[in-house]
């Protein structure tokens, strides 16, 4: 709980081998963001203003459309970030109780789909939701009527569970790898059934991968714009919209828009954060 | 006496991947009894501690816990609770929610778990540690958590696991007198699983002796270490000299190359027995003085006594004396009737020897051809 004030070495780590990444960071990561910032806050004359946000939000149908591009953005985003945690964390619970043979082989089978281009991935849905895909064409093969499967909500979500389960299971499925197992035998010595053994020490215990988690499928798919294009049709989502405006190009609304995003996405870290040192604290009052 | 007992383990036998653990093991406990299951690692007392406590079934026999068996009743219906090796406390909770735990499960009013939590944290001498994170307790602080969360919820026994194991010497006494204390105060039955023999000694009304699945012996702590039943028991428990000898007839006995009066009858005529001679029970006299005669090969002050390595003709005894003596030095060895012990032969006669060295672990730790078997779980 208190850390100590002083700081001491571990290791014979220096300042000096932190200097590649520091590079690398000023120029890749520090520089651009401040070429993001200026633009966005670029005025007429090169002063700063706030100008190409009011130009955003200065009309009411400004204010609806884009109201709407990042309200589904959220909202997809935040389907596929909850039906991801649904599918990972009993498959995690499973795969931890395993032999560690089974284990390896599971992680490997889950690895399998990130071996493939990402890009590649998204595209080969279309084929298998198309009108005459591998899906329609079956249901035409049993006589049953096609389905509308490509081009909608739905399908933007499959892509970005598809795409971004991994990156669910692993941190959770790492997290409760740890777990003691005594720790599961010594509730059950206390009277906890399944599901209190499930409910009071494995959910609260695997917490923190959980939040890893969430904050690594949400993230890149609420910014995502190639699933929304390829598998929902005219991309509509917020990442799209970036796109569009630096390809017009009009860096100043792209610049903007992006950096509403972050914002965004850092108070939906700052609440995930809240949540679980809350969920700590309610532990210790 | 028969209503009395609280748990009994009839014909329990346990094999794992096919390699036997428990071998029709029989063994009753009373209530209110401090009883400790001692023997090597792998000799299957913690198996037999969690088929108590219902996380392994046995394959074959019965538990059975005030005469109704309870084979595939899940750990959390059964009446006993366990203090795990590593204590097993959860870092997600404090103290007091630790301690509460088993208590919320029961579904108690608010204020009854409170005023329970409170009672055990004194018990275990912990009051105003209640906010306190497990992680920020030493070893035994989170020792006396375990146990407080254990008794909470009052089981009718409780099972110990090697609970002293983590911690130094002079703590480990501590905690033997005072779980001893909360044994008789409470009234309820513990079931101790350790290796340590004086442990075993000091804390328990009755030791049960295991190795390799079987019990060895069960006793009273002065039972087992004056009585031991065969070589093994006498090799396990203290320090003891183990000869090959022959029963010549009632009250004689021949081992080392000598004919001695002893207190054993009952054997057969010419029968070869194990013979045992404690370290302490011999006294070093002028040599030619004693019936045996030897040259001591190594002194060691130990603090109360000096520890002699004698070689009487090529057998090394262990002595343990307050007088001095010399490396080198010619010496006799006198030993009373009363103090050699006769025992049948058994399966361990061949694996007990002289001391060389004090283990067979440490022969076994420098001979290449002994593979390390792993700890049992």
């Amino acid at each position: 709980m208190n850390q100590p004030k002083k700081r001491e070495r571990i290791n014979d780590a220096t300042p000096a081998l932190n200097a590649p990444y520091l590079l690398w960071s000023l120029l890749f990561i520090v520089a651009p963001l401040a070429m993001v910032a200026v633009y966005a806050f670029l005025g007429q004359n090169n002063t700063f203003s706030l100008d190409v946000f009011r130009s955003l939000f200065a009309t009411a149908d400004g204010r609806r459309m884009w109201g709407k591009v990042f309200g589904d953005s959220l909202l997809y985003a935040l389907a596929a970030t909850v039906i991801c945690l649904g599918l990972a964390f009993p498959l995690a619970h499973f795969m931890a109780a395993g032999r560690a043979r089974a284990q390896r082989t599971m992680m490997m089978l889950i690895m399998v789909p990130m071996w493939m281009n990402f890009l590649i991935c998204t595209y080969s849905w279309r084929t298998i939701l198309e009108t005459h895909g591998v899906i329609n064409s079956f249901l035409s093969w049993l006589r049953l009527p096609g389905l509308k499967l490509l081009n909608t909500p739905g399908a933007v979500v499959l892509g970005m569970v598809y795409n971004y389960l991994p990156f669910m299971i692993l941190p959770v499925y790492s997290v409760m790898s740890k777990l003691n197992p005594s720790l599961v035998e010594a509730a059950q010595d206390l009277g906890a059934n399944r599901r209190a053994v499930l409910f009071r020490v494995t959910v609260p215990l695997s917490l923190p991968g959980v939040v890893s988690g969430i904050i690594m499928v949400f993230v890149p798919s609420v910014s995502t714009f190639y699933i929304s294009q390829k598998l929902g049709g005219k991309g509509s989502l917020i990442g799209d919209a970036i796109e569009a405006q630096f390809m017009v190009p009009d860096y100043g609304k792209g610049a903007a828009l992006s950096l509403i995003l972050m914002a965004i996405i850092l108070v939906c870290m700052m609440a995930m954060r809240r949540f679980s040192d809350g969920e700590e604290g309610s532990f210790i009052a | 006496m028969e209503k009395d007992i609280v748990i009994d383990l009839k014909n329990v036998s346990v094999a794992f991947d096919g390699e036997p653990v428990l071998k029709d093991l029989n063994l009753y406990i009373r209530n209110r009894e401090f009883i400790t299951l001692l023997g090597p690692s792998g000799c299957g007392k913690t198996t037999t501690l969690r088929i108590i406590a219902g996380f392994l079934e046995p394959d074959g026999g019965d538990v059975v816990f005030d005469g109704k068996s309870c084979l595939g009743l899940p750990p959390h219906k059964r009446p006993v609770n366990t203090i795990f090796q590593r204590y097993a406390l959860f870092p997600h909770l404090n103290v007091a929610k630790n301690v509460a735990f088993g208590l919320k499960l029961m579904r108690l009013p608010k204020d009854e778990i409170e005023a329970r939590v409170a009672e055990m944290l004194r018990l275990v001498s912990l009051k105003g540690f209640e906010r306190r994170t497990v992680a920020s307790l030493s070893g035994g602080q989170q020792q006396r958590v375990a146990i407080a969360r254990a008794l909470a919820i009052k089981p009718r026994v409780l099972l110990l696991d090697e609970p002293l194991g983590a911690l130094d010497l002079k703590l480990r006494k501590d905690m033997q007198m005072e779980l001893k204390n909360i044994q008789q105060q409470l009234g309820i039955t513990f079931i101790y699983v350790t290796h340590d023999q004086e442990e075993a000694l000091s804390m328990s009304d009755t030791i049960v002796v295991m190795d390799d699945g079987e019990i060895q012996q069960i006793g009273t702590p002065k039972d087992v270490y004056d009585e031991p039943k065969n070589a093994f028991v006498a090799d396990f428990i203290g320090e003891s000299n183990i000869l090959d000898g022959v029963m010549l007839g009632d009250y004689l006995v021949r081992f080392a190359g000598m004919t001695f009066r002893c207190v054993d009858k009952g054997f057969e005529r010419n029968e070869k027995v194990d013979v045992v001679v404690r370290p302490e029970d011999i006294v070093i006299v002028a040599p030619g003085a004693g019936v045996l005669q030897g040259v001591i090969t190594s002194a060691t002050f130990k603090g109360v006594h000096y520890e002699y390595i004698v070689d009487v003709q090529g057998f090394k005894w262990l002595i343990q004396s307050t007088e001095l003596h010399k490396a080198e030095d010619l010496i006799g060895l006198h030993i009373k009737p009363d103090e050699i012990h006769v025992m049948k032969k058994s399966k361990y006669s061949d694996e007990v020897g002289d001391y060389s060295s004090y283990s067979d672990e440490f022969d076994e730790l420098s001979n290449p051809n002994v593979e390390e078997d792993g700890e049992e779980e």
